[in-house]
């Protein structure tokens, strides 16, 4: 049985409170964090091979290493709790839950690269959420984990909390950092990545709630331990949130490389009333559909990735046999051209176009042709956009149409 | 329309213009929505054209132009929810309410809305009303919300409107872009 790690204090009555925290052998790893030099713990966070759980899984201690070090430049750090990624749950559970756990790791953070300013940027419908990190915030003040000269070290951070507004590109870095600013939240160019030119310009090093809970248990338990769990290259505990036609919808920790099928029959209870299972997406929306003959997948970035798909934020919708994928799929689409900023055309237009062409083909009205049609389209969006959005919408779809290609066919016939 | 509280909303963020996201959603909190008279006053007191300010406006989902219900009742059609029904109940609120998604009925009491993935997909098919969730919806579940909705006379009291906490740090400090 895998030890949790980042839910260890989930379920625990006031596990959002200081004082639990606090009995439960929290902020023990900041000390110890604060007693080490900045270089020091970016070479643990290297060794450790975190990587980042928002979805892209960039190698944390690399992208750490990218800010500069001259302690005359200003530096920031954002904390991503802009989780929108549809059928992700995680990070609101950790910052409801365990507040401190992601502050802890925000402080060590901020101090392994300099930053004496950090911003949460939280998505505008977690309200509990939003809450609890103001009282957090709050407390940790109080008790001198955060603001001057933090546990006598010399070292001081100011962290503050900003509400999103329901934009799911706004979960996007570059995104938010310009929605941090004040402004709509279109996706910025890169280069310059935020680590040269982030938030006001400033190198700005942007992490993932997950990602950041993960920094106390390095600093604390020590890179190798860390490196020992999960794979060679995906290593370290993932949160995979399971939701869909299971008996047993939740959040369930394990090490990265757990099998798909582990996670879907061990821990979430197996499929709802015992159906065949017909598809399941295996990290968010965006990732492409996995078939019943991939159960047997190992989580984790690089098998995910043979696999033809992507560990994305590990959130796992399980289809069961009976659901029709036709319209599954138009609502993927849909979201994806409800959400696409309109700055760029490939994805603006396109994605609309996918939406208003599976929604004809959902409800009987589809044309002879219209399959090659939506293949073009993701042809025509793949590779093509400013941002990731647009690779995140056409991608579900291709691979839906390859999958279930004889149901959409039936569709064009009559709708079903 | 009393709109009183406007500057003194904005006065809580010192007329910062990176702060104009959160004066809006103060905004809507307090009056359920964007009046135009208010994105005026909050333009002039950033001293930004009122277009910034639609700009923004537009730009985020949660803000609305138009007057909303005392209930807002929305239905989340993300993957998850959609797979264990979510459809059917927004269907089921839609007859119930006599409005379409997208619509505010006319005693202004129900907004309905359809929306994307609200992250509490273990409880799916889910429907929020006024931000409270309601988990493990069915059709007669969704009935009986809006007639107890329905049942409680005259005033309803406002709209569980959380208190909304202010950034626990000022930004003062804070390097302004174009300055």
């Amino acid at each position: 049985m895998f030890e949790k790690v980042l839910l260890r204090n989930a379920g625990v009555p006031g596990s959002e409170r200081i004082d639990v925290y606090l009995s439960r052998g929290g902020y023990q790893a900041l000390p110890q964090a604060l007693a080490r030099t900045p270089a020091e713990l970016i070479d643990m966070v290297k060794r450790s091979g975190l990587r980042g759980r928002g979805g892209a899984g960039f190698p944390s201690g690399l992208k750490w290493g990218f800010m500069p070090t001259d302690p005359a430049i200003t530096k920031y750090v954002c904390v991503n709790t802009d989780e929108g990624e549809p059928g992700t749950f995680k990070d609101r559970q950790l910052v409801e839950q365990d507040p401190h756990q992601v502050i802890e790791g925000v402080i060590i953070t901020s101090y392994a690269v300099g930053a004496h300013r950090a911003f949460v940027y939280i998505r505008g419908e977690f309200f509990d959420g939003m809450k609890r990190w103001v009282k957090a915030i709050a407390d940790a003040y109080e008790r001198g984990y955060l603001g001057r000269d933090i546990l006598g070290s010399g070292y001081g951070l100011d962290l503050s909390v900003h509400r999103g507004a329901g934009a799911y590109i706004c979960g996007e870095e570059t995104a938010m950092i310009e929605s941090l600013e004040g402004k709509r939240g279109q996706p910025r160019k890169k280069p310059p990545f935020p680590a040269q030119a982030g938030l006001f310009g400033r190198p700005t090093l942007v992490h993932n709630v997950e990602t950041l809970c993960n920094v106390p248990h390095i600093v604390q338990r020590g890179p190798e331990w860390y490196a020992g769990i999960g794979t060679p290259k995906s290593t370290g505990p993932k949160i995979f949130c399971v939701s869909g036609h299971v008996n047993r919808p939740g959040n369930y920790e394990l090490p990265l490389g757990a099998p798909l099928r582990e996670i879907i029959f061990e821990h979430a209870g197996g499929v709802r009333g015992g159906r065949a299972i017909k598809a399941v997406i295996p990290g968010g929306s965006s990732t492409p559909m996995l078939t019943p003959d991939q159960l047997d997948t190992p989580m984790d970035f690089e098998s995910l990735a043979q696999a033809g798909s992507m560990l994305g934020t590990g959130a796992v919708i399980v289809i069961g046999e009976g659901t029709c994928m036709v319209d599954v799929t138009r609502r993927i689409a849909r979201f994806f051209a409800h959400e696409s900023c309109g700055y760029c055309a490939p994805c603006r237009v396109g994605t609309r176009r996918l939406a208003e062409t599976l929604e004809r083909v959902e409800t009987g009205q589809g044309r002879p042709g219209d399959l090659d049609l939506l293949a073009g389209l993701c042809e025509g969006i793949q590779g093509r956009t400013f941002c990731p959005l647009g690779d995140a919408a056409a991608a579900p779809v291709r691979r839906s149409l390859e999958l279930f290609r004889g149901e959409f066919e039936a569709h064009i016939r009559s709708a079903c | 329309m009393n709109l009183d509280k406007v500057p003194e909303i904005i006065a809580r963020y010192g007329a910062d213009k990176t702060a104009s996201l959160a004066i809006l959603q103060d905004i809507q909190a307090e009056y359920h929505y964007l009046p135009r008279a208010a994105l005026e006053v909050v333009a002039r007191s950033l001293e930004v054209p009122l277009s910034h300010v639609y700009r923004m406006a537009t730009f985020f989902r949660s803000f609305s132009l138009n007057p909303r219900g005392e209930y807002v009742v929305k239905v989340c059609l993300g993957t998850a929810c959609h797979v264990r029904g979510g459809p059917a109940i927004l269907d089921t609120m839609e007859r119930e309410l006599g409005i379409k998604a997208g619509d505010t009925s006319e005693d202004n009491k129900y907004t309905l809305e359809a929306v994307r993935c609200v992250g509490a997909c273990a409880l799916g098919p889910v429907v929020l009303v006024n931000e409270h969730p309601h988990g493990n919806m069915t059709r007669d579940e969704a009935t009986k919300l809006i007639k107890q909705l329905s049942s409680q006379e005259g005033a309803v009291q406002a709209p569980e409107e959380t208190p909304l906490p202010r950034a626990s740090v000022d930004l003062t400090g804070v390097p302004r872009p174009g300055k």
